[in-house]
């Protein structure tokens, strides 16, 4: 019962429950599928979102990070007319550098990343818009479908199985692989300890000799890979990428954390919560349109859903402690 | 006689145009405690912060065992066995007792990417660790936030010890304990030295220090007001020494010989 996600997964409960109750096409196995493929859309930055927080670090770049990952890309591919794969790699080298840069100005000034992410939120944001433009002379990148590599780099980031005549999209199994490594890398590996320690109390971490900066740069690094994947993912699901989109979905990662136990302050918090909090907004998004009311009440719930499961942790605590 | 475990020779540190530390001459032996008595500002934390490696002297010379060294490093200081138990005992008060114990120093078993930490192992040195130096009952699955701040000491000092310290520097250990607490405190003080380590004591209460103490340095605004064994100094000497008592008796001095006022200052 001590775990942190305890509030996470009574939400989940709830929630599946009140859609199951008021909407009706929520109970097919076909609409679990959607479910499950919208939450693991959200679920693969949340996971190292989570650990990013349980390190004592924000991130409020990585929404638009998604997307700047997805045009680079898609750009780079299309202009030098390369294998797709090119871009690919190179998508993937520069979100891992802007990983470390996060880490590295956090770490180096001792500004809260809370406003160095902020900047380079901005920054990336306004540099998809102008790059795009500057490039394509739009808002959107060409489709690269009839490119080299398109085909299996869609096997691999957006493509569809077929589970006995129901269709699950494979970020679902990427998701929940990442979420076991994850667990793994939390609560089995040295690297996890030194995560919940650099979180929790990072001045006592260096003193035992724990490598605080490297344990930050990596998970500022990790956030990096997991915006890189769900980019490659929306590039090779729809095959042109909006320049304007992912600003807001660094909160939605966040929450997810949150909703799943991770504390603000870090020190606490774990991945099987983040895939619970990350199947709460899965749950929701869809469950709003199989209730067929107006989408427009989504931010409403959320947000009345985040505060509830906050209300909600903070009570399980408080009962823990006064047990202790 | 061999040499002792740690000596320092007329050590001094400059921070700016700051002297917090100057010409102090340190002794730590095997199995002996060394207190450090100061009031604040007294130059104790920078002399810990040398012994430790968190700061290198300007002046002097640092010997472990014999021989001079340079400890540049807080790591270069541990792997020398001076380990530093600090006043906020660097720990992550949200982590379970055994994960405290071991933070940067997991054990592991398992190969390649299958490398894993192996919790059971450290759980089981955690609790023996511990039951050696007379703490029983601790669950060591708890989180160590949730341990009595004597507790969390001793754990602290358990871990140093495991870890194979030579030169155990105490941090104000007993500071912030009540005094049942800071009883069980300079109990493991006294194990840690039966146990053959050298202790540096820091502390600014003289009844502390010399109930457990075998030789205590005296600081005063960065200097050295000498060094005694305890069969030099009275505890009644060290109190009056550490609470600046010569300063004192020469303040009450000169208030008698004003008259009346002095009788109020004195009242109030």
């Amino acid at each position: 019962m001590a775990t942190p996600e305890t509030g996470a997964l009574a939400g989940a409960v709830l929630v599946y429950l009140f859609f199951f109750a008021v909407a009706p096409p929520f109970r097919d196995l076909s609409s679990l599928s959607t479910v499950l493929y919208v939450s693991s859309i959200y679920g693969i930055p949340a996971l190292a979102v989570a650990m990013l927080m349980i390190g004592g670090e924000f991130d409020l770049s990585s929404g638009v990070a998604v997307v700047s990952s997805a045009l680079l890309a898609s750009m780079v591919s299309y202009e030098l007319t390369a294998n797709v794969w090119v871009g690919v790699a190179l998508s993937l080298v520069a979100a891992l550098g802007m990983g470390a840069l996060n880490g590295y100005l956090v770490i180096r000034t001792g500004i809260p990343s809370f406003l160095v992410t902020l900047g380079s939120f901005f920054m990336l944001g306004g540099l998809n818009l102008a790059g795009t433009r500057l490039v394509t002379g739009s808002v959107a990148t060409p489709s690269i479908s009839d490119m080299d590599g398109f085909a299996s780099a869609q096997a691999i980031f957006a493509s569809n199985l077929d589970l006995g005549g129901v269709s699950l999209r494979i970020t679902v199994l990427w998701w929940l692989l990442f979420a076991a490594l994850a667990t793994w890398a939390l609560r089995r590996a040295p690297f996890g300890n030194w995560i919940f320690a650099v979180g929790g109390a990072p001045l006592s971490a260096r003193a035992v000799g724990v490598p605080v900066r490297r344990v930050k740069i990596g998970l500022f690094m990790t956030v990096g890979f997991a915006a890189w994947f769900v980019g490659m993912h929306q590039l090779f699901a729809f095959d042109t990428v909006q320049s304007g989109e992912g600003v807001g979905k660094e909160f939605y990662y966040i929450i997810a954390a949150v909703v799943g136990g991770c504390l603000l302050t870090g020190g606490q918090g774990s991945a099987v919560g983040a895939v619970l909090g990350a199947l709460i907004f899965g749950m929701t998004t869809q469950g709003i349109v199989y209730a067929g009311w107006n989408p427009d009440w989504f931010k409403f719930f959320v947000g009345a859903l985040l505060l509830g499961v906050i209300l909600l942790n903070a009570g399980v605590r408080r009962w823990q402690e006064a047990r202790a | 006689m061999s040499a002792p475990l740690l000596r320092l020779t007329g050590v001094g540190k400059t921070y700016g145009a700051v002297r917090a530390l100057a010409e102090v001459d340190l002794e730590v032996a095997a199995g002996e405690i060394t207190c450090v008595l100061g009031d604040n500002g007294a130059g104790k934390s920078t002399l810990i912060k040398i012994i430790a490696g968190v700061h290198e002297s300007d002046e002097g010379q640092v010997e472990l065992g014999g021989e001079a060294v340079r400890l540049r490093s807080p790591r270069l200081a541990i792997e020398c066995g001076v380990a530093t138990v600090y006043q906020d005992l660097a720990i992550a008060p949200l982590m379970p007792v055994w994960a405290n114990f071991f933070l940067g120093r997991e054990l592991l078993k398992g190969r390649g990417p299958f490398q894993r930490m192996d919790i059971a192992r450290m759980r089981e040195i955690a609790r023996s660790e511990l039951a050696a130096m007379g703490i029983d009952g601790v669950d060591v699955e708890r989180p160590i936030g949730g341990l009595s701040g004597g507790q969390r000491q001793c754990v602290a000092i358990a871990r140093a010890i495991h870890f194979g310290a030579k030169v155990l520097i105490l941090d104000e250990p007993t500071a912030a304990l009540g005094v049942k607490q800071a009883g069980v405190v300079l109990r493991y003080v006294l194990a840690a030295r039966a146990r053959g380590l050298g202790v540096v004591f820091i502390t600014h209460n003289p009844h502390h220090a010399y109930s457990v103490g075998d030789r205590f340095l005296l600081l005063q605004r960065g200097r050295s007001q000498g060094c005694f064994l305890k069969s030099e100094i009275t505890l009644e000497d060290l109190t009056r020494r550490m609470a600046g008592g010569i300063e004192l008796d020469e303040l009450a001095h000169e208030l008698e010989n004003r008259g009346a006022p002095a009788a109020r200052i004195a009242g109030a």
